[in-house]
């Protein structure tokens, strides 16, 4: 009876092959499909049950923070945003039920601890719970509640059709992202109720999700000039001696173009041009320069690429000339009225609030553009800094010579020109450029905006501000304060 | 060395795995198990010792490997169980005292097995009446379906794995007297192999009795254990090929007949077959939303725990197993039997825990020491001196790797999960007593087996002629 006893015995040892063979298919060939199954919750789960690190501002106040819920020793955590909505925009919200935006988003790989495999063995040895990184903010709470107030209270005097508005505070020798606020906002601990989370989705709901300082693109009207003037300036084809007509109205583009309010202008040099913003002056810059030439320089600007800022690529949009399809183009477009910050259907010149930010920040930083960041350092859990703000030259947009030409010219705008009614609280000089586009002429609704920098001569703040709607108002009176009160406070805290 | 020494040599990496493992469980869940249970790896490795010692008095010649193997596996269950829940791996404990007061009155008193031969009929029918009690009103229980358990006031037990151990008594002592008439008087029409019909009577109802459990007590598992275990020793008592064929097609063409019938079968392989399809086995809307899955999710969470493993596992107690805060359910039964992830992680799924936690490596381990107790009980039935000895040790080693391959094998999907233990791993009171049942059975055979020749009187040794 032997032999059939060896066969039966091997034939137990096939059978054991064929669950060895199954074992390896699930635990190792098929994990990763296995792991992204629909009715696999087994990763949700988990994600929940690691403490997710706390987001503070620069100057430590707790914008969200994770605590345990429910189950004893098998807790998970929810996070909680003690600011609520002060913060709502940039840092967006991470539930289970709403997923994650923002900030919680972009950052989510530190913040959920997904740390270097060696250092996570490390850890299982040492039997250390799994615990998500800390990050601080480069944002500064004094300067955020500065820029969310006074933008509300521009808003509250001025708007119409309650509009929304944004505001961003750069350092513009860092890139750091030192104020950003999108109105109106929304409570980020609100979203975890789904139905909440659908109605602040919903048309009418004034889309306070949307971040307006990184995702709207608007039309930036005069502040544009100062693109213009830098491509004019710094490809050698105009000094800020220049002469041209400002008479008004000028056959731009085969189109005649008018001064605001139909001033009228005589020969007048660049600086000029831009402290009173004459229109027909820029227009024909921009004509002379050429497409070519302003797409150049829009490209060194940061145009036609999203912001390079650590946030999700679906919270950015590009700025530059739009058609109607809602394309960028580089060629056939009015390039006398995006000169100008308009346009028409072949082409019309949008920018969002924090690229108009940067272009204020590139002439306070002698040309050069900062690469903007929300990151001032992430520690672990253990304190240790792993990661730490280092600034870095995104591109050299104009010479420094360009640049203290301009700021020459801007400082002129604040001191005489268009935005002469704005000072700030210390006296200190500083540079600015306004800007009114007009959204219904016959309405005469206008989008105001304001972009600057301060003290002139040794800036340590830029600032931009815009309000969606307003009538009969104009950049220096309606988003103007915004940005000096923003600078007035960072100004106090600097010194 | 000799045959004990090297028992008690190889209860060394027994000490060893039930040390670490308990020491990694408890550094990894200390906030909420007690210093004391660490105690109860204490306890067990007393009782491995207590058995060993017993083994050496009693059972000097027997196998040196069988028993550490077992005791391997039953650390394994019992790391694990401690993972899964302190109380678990306490009741764990205690049974395997009671299980060891088995094996040794087992061994007391049944002294020289050949005596079971001659209660063959007697055990054959308790083994079938074991078997259809959980039909009975008043003590049956069903559990998802099927019938495999009874219940008996203050606990609870599962008759099929004691009837298995009656079955195999029955088929060894039957066949070791007629596998001669069976082998030799069959005819051969028209190219088959056709066995006189008398002699098959009572192997016929071995066959009845399986096809009863599917039909009454709806077992698939045990089904399967026991026909397998059946046409293994035929075939290891007729040598026929024939016979195994011929039975395999009667189980196949009998098992998809009730399966059309009995829903509860044709479920079993519908989940099996269709594991992430929409609402395989076809529930009516009214079934899925008082939440019925058919147990599809059962297999689902089985390969999920899996998919975590990887080559190295999660570490102990590193896996995700309790539902944490609002994800876990309204509880009226305590944990794992309510709001564990995986269904079952300490019976049915326990394979799958050790997956996801010990990796393909782990699994693989296990499966190992299974087929290396196989290899010894074989083994003995190589050695053995007579044929109901040969058969029995084979059919206990048949039925006892069938085993784990039945409940390995729907935990991995490669056939359809059914409801049997993993023996000695899983958590249970008749798995491990039936189990130690066996082992003292085997132990027995191969203690004789192994006993050298008493010294020849005169001339060279007699050696003992082995039975063709």
């Amino acid at each position: 009876m032997n032999p059939p006893i060896t066969k039966l015995y091997a034939l137990i040892l096939v059978l054991f092959a064929a669950l060895v063979a199954f074992t390896s298919k699930w635990a190792v060939f098929d994990s990763t499909s296995l792991q992204d199954e629909n009715a696999n919750r087994r990763p949700l789960i988990e994600e929940q049950q690691v403490k997710r690190g706390f987001i503070r501002t620069a100057d430590g106040v707790t914008i969200a923070e994770s605590h345990p819920e429910g189950g004893g020793a098998h807790p998970v955590y929810v996070r909680d945003y003690p600011q609520g909505s002060r913060y709502g925009n940039p840092v967006g919200y991470s539930f289970v039920q709403a997923g994650q935006t923002g900030i919680e988003r972009s950052e989510n790989a530190a913040l959920a601890g997904e740390r270097n495999e060696f250092k996570s063995i490390l850890d299982e040895l040492r039997g250390v719970p799994q615990e998500g990184d800390n990050i601080t903010l480069t944002i500064d709470s004094r300067l955020q509640q500065v820029a969310s107030d006074s933008l509300q209270a521009s808003i509250d005097q001025f708007g119409i059709d309650s509009p929304g508005g944004a505001a961003v505070a750069l350092d513009p020798s860092t890139g750091a992202v030192k104020a950003m606020v999108s109105l109106p906002g929304y409570d980020p601990n609100s979203v975890k109720d789904t139905s909440v989370l659908q109605q602040l989705n919903s048309k009418g709901s004034g889309s306070p999700l949307f971040n307006r300082a990184t995702q709207s693109t608007y039309p930036p009207g005069s502040t544009m000039k100062v693109v213009t003037a830098a491509a004019a300036l710094d490809s050698g084809e105009f000094t800020p001696d220049t002469i041209l007509s400002g008479h008004s109205p000028q056959n731009i583009g085969g189109v005649p173009l008018f001064n605001a309010g139909g001033e009228e202008f005589g020969d007048i040099d660049m600086t000029t041009a831009l402290t009173h913003s004459v229109n027909t002056y820029f227009g024909q810059v921009g004509e002379q320069l050429g497409t070519d030439t302003m797409v150049e320089y829009m490209k060194r600007f940061g145009f036609y690429s999203d912001p390079e800022l650590d946030y999700p690529d679906g919270q950015m949009a590009p700025s530059g000339p739009y058609n109607s399809d809602g394309h960028l183009v580089t060629a056939d477009f009015d390039v006398g009225r995006v000169a100008i910050g308009q346009g028409g259907e072949e082409g019309q010149d949008l920018t969002t609030p924090l690229q108009m930010a940067e272009v204020a920040a590139i002439v306070a930083n002698g040309g050069e553009l900062m690469e903007p960041t929300f990151l001032q350092q992430v520690t672990d859990p253990d304190g240790r800094v792993t990661e730490k703000l280092s600034p870095h030259v995104q591109s050299t947009a104009i010479s420094p010579e360009t640049a203290s030409q301009l700021t020459e010219m801007m400082t002129n705008v604040t001191a005489e020109g268009t935005a002469a009614n704005l000072s700030l609280a210390s006296g200190t000089t500083f540079a600015g450029k306004t800007g009114t586009s007009e959204i219904d002429v016959d309405a005469g609704i206008n989008q105001p905006w304001f972009i600057g920098f301060a003290p002139a001569e040794d800036p340590q703040i830029a600032v931009a501000a815009t309000i969606e709607r307003c009538q009969g108002c104009f950049g220096a009176d309606a988003a103007g304060p915004v940005v000096t009160q923003v600078m007035d406070a960072a100004l106090a805290e600097g010194g | 060395m000799s045959a004990r020494n090297r028992e008690l040599l190889a209860l060394i990496p027994v000490a060893l795995l039930v040390t670490a493992g308990f020491t990694a469980v408890f550094i990894v869940e200390s906030n909420q198990i007690g210093d004391i249970s660490l105690i109860y790896g204490g306890y067990f490795l007393a009782v491995c010792v207590g058995v060993h010692l017993f083994i050496r008095v009693r059972l000097p010649y027997a196998d040196p490997y069988l028993f550490p193997l077992c005791a391997l596996l039953a650390a394994v269950g019992l790391v694990m169980l401690f993972r899964i829940n302190d109380e678990l791996a306490l009741k764990q404990a205690s049974i395997f005292v009671a299980g060891a007061v088995l094996l040794a009155l087992t061994i007391l008193f049944v002294r020289d097995y050949h005596v079971l031969q001659r209660y063959r009929y007697l055990i054959a029918t308790a083994g079938i009446l074991l078997l259809l009690a959980p039909r009975l009103p008043g003590i049956g229980t069903q559990v998802n379906g099927a019938y495999l358990g009874i219940d008996l006031g203050p606990f609870s037990f599962q008759p099929a794995e004691i009837a298995k151990i009656c079955i195999v008594v029955f088929l060894a002592s039957y066949l070791a007297e007629k596998r001669e008439l069976l082998a030799v008087a069959a005819r051969r029409v028209a190219g088959l192999t056709i066995p006189p019909i008398k002699h098959f009577g009572p192997l016929l109802v071995v066959w009845g009795a399986t096809m009863i459990m599917l039909i009454y007590i709806r077992d698939l598992g045990s089904s399967l254990m026991f026909f397998g275990a059946f046409l293994a020793l035929l075939y290891v008592a007729t040598q026929r090929l024939s016979y195994v064929i011929a039975g395999l097609t009667l189980f196949l063409v009998g098992a998809t007949l009730i399966a059309s019938q009995i829903t509860h079968v044709q479920d079993r392989i519908d989940i099996w077959q269709h594991t992430f399809d929409k609402n395989p086995c076809h529930l009516s809307e009214q079934e899925l939303h008082a939440g019925d899955d058919c147990g599809v999710g059962q297999i689902q969470q089985s390969l999920f725990a899996q998919a975590d493993g990887g080559l190295f596992g999660k570490g102990l107690g590193e896996s995700l197993l309790r539902l944490p805060g609002p994800f876990a359910p309204d509880c009226h039964q305590p944990f794992p039997d309510c709001g564990s992830i995986l269904p079952a992680p300490h019976t049915d799924e326990i394979y799958a825990l050790i997956v996801a936690e010990l990796g393909l490596f782990g699994g693989v381990g296990v499966i190992v020491i299974y087929a290396l107790i196989a290899a010894r009980g074989f083994k003995t039935a190589v050695m053995a001196r007579d044929g109901f000895s040969k058969l029995l040790a084979a059919g206990l080693s048949a039925v006892f790797a069938l085993q784990a391959f039945v409940i390995i094998g729907g935990v991995v999907k490669v056939i359809p999960l059914t409801g049997v233990t993993l023996p000695f791993v899983s958590f249970g009171g008749s798995s491990v007593i039936a189990n130690m049942i066996l082992l003292a059975l085997l132990l027995m055979i191969s203690n004789d087996a192994r006993r050298p020749p008493p010294p020849a009187r005169e001339g060279g040794p007699v050696v003992e002629g082995l039975p063709a």
